[in-house]
Formats: structure tokens, sequence, C-alpha cells
């Protein structure tokens, strides 16, 4: 079901569906287009896009994926992470 | 006769014959959830990283699936979302928050504290881990890695802090005993009071 193997980098989609209309987003607004390393897949889950509408929700790939908080936030410290959890449809290859 | 003193007492009882009658959840289903929720604390939490510091086979296993820990030490875990166990190590520190909303290890740790859901800690934790946390009095050294981690999907998280100095001769219940909340959440690390 995962197509990105550990290692990979990655690219949040720069997507903003909440502006077309009514929509439920797992991916938090500051890594919309950040770049990330895929640190290993959790699994399928239903995917939370549909199941917030009652509609079909298919099991989707989800990744814990790595980002560099200093580029998202600009603030010069270095040598942390953010580890946050992306649904497959949210990425593509960097 | 019971009184129903508010819309939402009125909203629950009319759900819950709503459940029933279109055979969802019984009663006692719902009776039994109830007692597992009332049951859940972060005194269950504590247990699991008492064994983890006192037993390597059970550390790796929870670390690898953190639901199969939590069920070997009698905690329910069906029905509950995934459990994932975010290991500190001298230099990593980790730190667990839920940007979109309150995602939290509700089966291993009960309850979120009210902080938790709070606006202000949900915005900081991701921005300023090191400040955020020293209002807490959690100082890391300066080389410590801090890894924050947004709870933002179907697993839920909790940290495997390190085991305080001082504590090489203590029993697994002596341990769990000064092991808190917050020390699973990386807000504070265990101390000896």
């Amino acid at each position: 079901m995962a197509t990105f193997a550990p290692g990979t980098r990655v690219r949040v989609r720069n997507d903003w569906p909440e502006a077309r209309g009514p929509a439920h987003i797992r991916t938090p607004h500051y890594v919309r287009g950040a770049q990330g390393t895929v640190v290993r897949a959790l699994g399928a889950f239903k995917n939370p896009e549909d199941l917030a509408f009652a509609r079909p929700a298919p099991p989707r790939a989800l990744y814990h994926v790595r980002f560099d908080p200093e580029p998202i936030w600009h603030d010069g410290r270095k040598g942390n992470d953010l580890l946050v959890e992306i649904f497959e449809q949210w990425l593509e290859p960097a | 006769m019971m009184l129903q003193e508010t819309d939402g007492e009125r909203l629950l009882v009319a759900v819950r014959r709503l459940l029933e009658a279109k055979g969802i959840a019984s009663t006692a289903e719902i009776a039994e959830r109830i007692a597992v929720t009332d049951r859940a604390s972060p005194g269950q939490g504590a247990r699991m990283v008492a064994r983890a510091w006192t037993d390597p086979d059970y550390r790796a296993l929870m670390v690898e699936d953190g639901s199969k820990a939590a069920e070997m030490l009698g905690i329910p875990m069906r029905g509950m979302p995934p459990l994932g166990v975010l290991q500190n190590a001298p230099g990593l520190h980790h730190l667990v928050v839920c940007t979109l909303c309150s995602c939290y290890p509700r089966a291993v740790l009960g309850y979120p504290p009210y902080w938790f859901k709070s606006a202000g800690y949900r915005a900081r934790a991701v921005r300023d881990p090191r400040g955020l946390i020293a209002e807490w009095g959690t100082v890391l050294p300066d080389d410590t890695k801090v890894t924050v981690v947004d709870s933002t999907a179907d697993y839920r998280w909790m940290v495997l802090p390190l085991r305080p100095p001082g504590t090489e001769d203590w029993t697994e219940t002596q341990l769990a005993a000064i092991v808190r909340e917050g020390d699973m959440i990386g807000v504070t690390v265990p101390k000896l009071s």
C-alpha cells in the first residue's frame, strides 16, 4: 500500500482545499509546501477527508514525516525535528 | 422522577436511545466503555514506563508496538487508535502536541490536561518547544535535540522518558510512582521529589 520508502525525500502539496469549500484536513497549514523525509509507514487508515462527511472512505497510507523546523519558522534554531503524520495523497517526491 | 436539567442531558438520552434502537451500541457496551474510560489514567502509562525501565525485552516491544505493550499490562486497547511510543535518549527529547485539535493517548494517559487543548500550548509547542517547557521548569542541555511530534492523524503518541539517576535499586512499583502525566507528554522529565 505504501509507495514511499523510509528515507524518501518528499514535499507536502501546497494545496488549500478549505479555500474551495467545506473540507476536513489532517495536514497542518505550517507544513503545506514544506520538504521532509519519510521516517516510516504507519499503516493505512480510512481517509479522514471523506470520513468527516460520511462519504465512503477508502484506506490511505499514512506516514511519519520528519521536517526541519528552521525553514518553516525561520527562527535560526538548528538541529531540531518536527515529526508529523501525513497521508499519502498529500505527498509528492521532492 | 428523573430530572433532565439541561439540553445536553436530554440530547445524551436521545442519542443513547437511538444507538440502542438502531443496534449500533447496547446499553451494556456503552456502560463497559464508560468504565474503561474512567479507569484510564496516567497511572496506566506510568506502569508501562516503569516496566520498560526494568525489562529490556518489554522496552523493545513497547517501542515497536505500543498497543501490544499496553495490552500486555492489561490495559484495554480494543477500539482505540494505535499507540506509538517515542523513546527519549541522552541527547534526544520528545514533546507531543496535537496542533489541529486535542488527539491524546487516552487509553494510557486518561483525559488530557486542560492546557493540552489550549490554543497557546498547541501553537507554541511546534514553534518554540524549549521556551514552552521551560515554563514547567524543564531546561534541557543546549546540545539536546528536541523532536516535536504533532499528533495529526490516526496514531496516538506517548513519550518513554529517561529513567532518573539514583533509582538503580528501585522496584517497578516505586518507579511507576514517580512518572507523571507531563513526563509522558514531554513537558517535564521524571524527577525524584
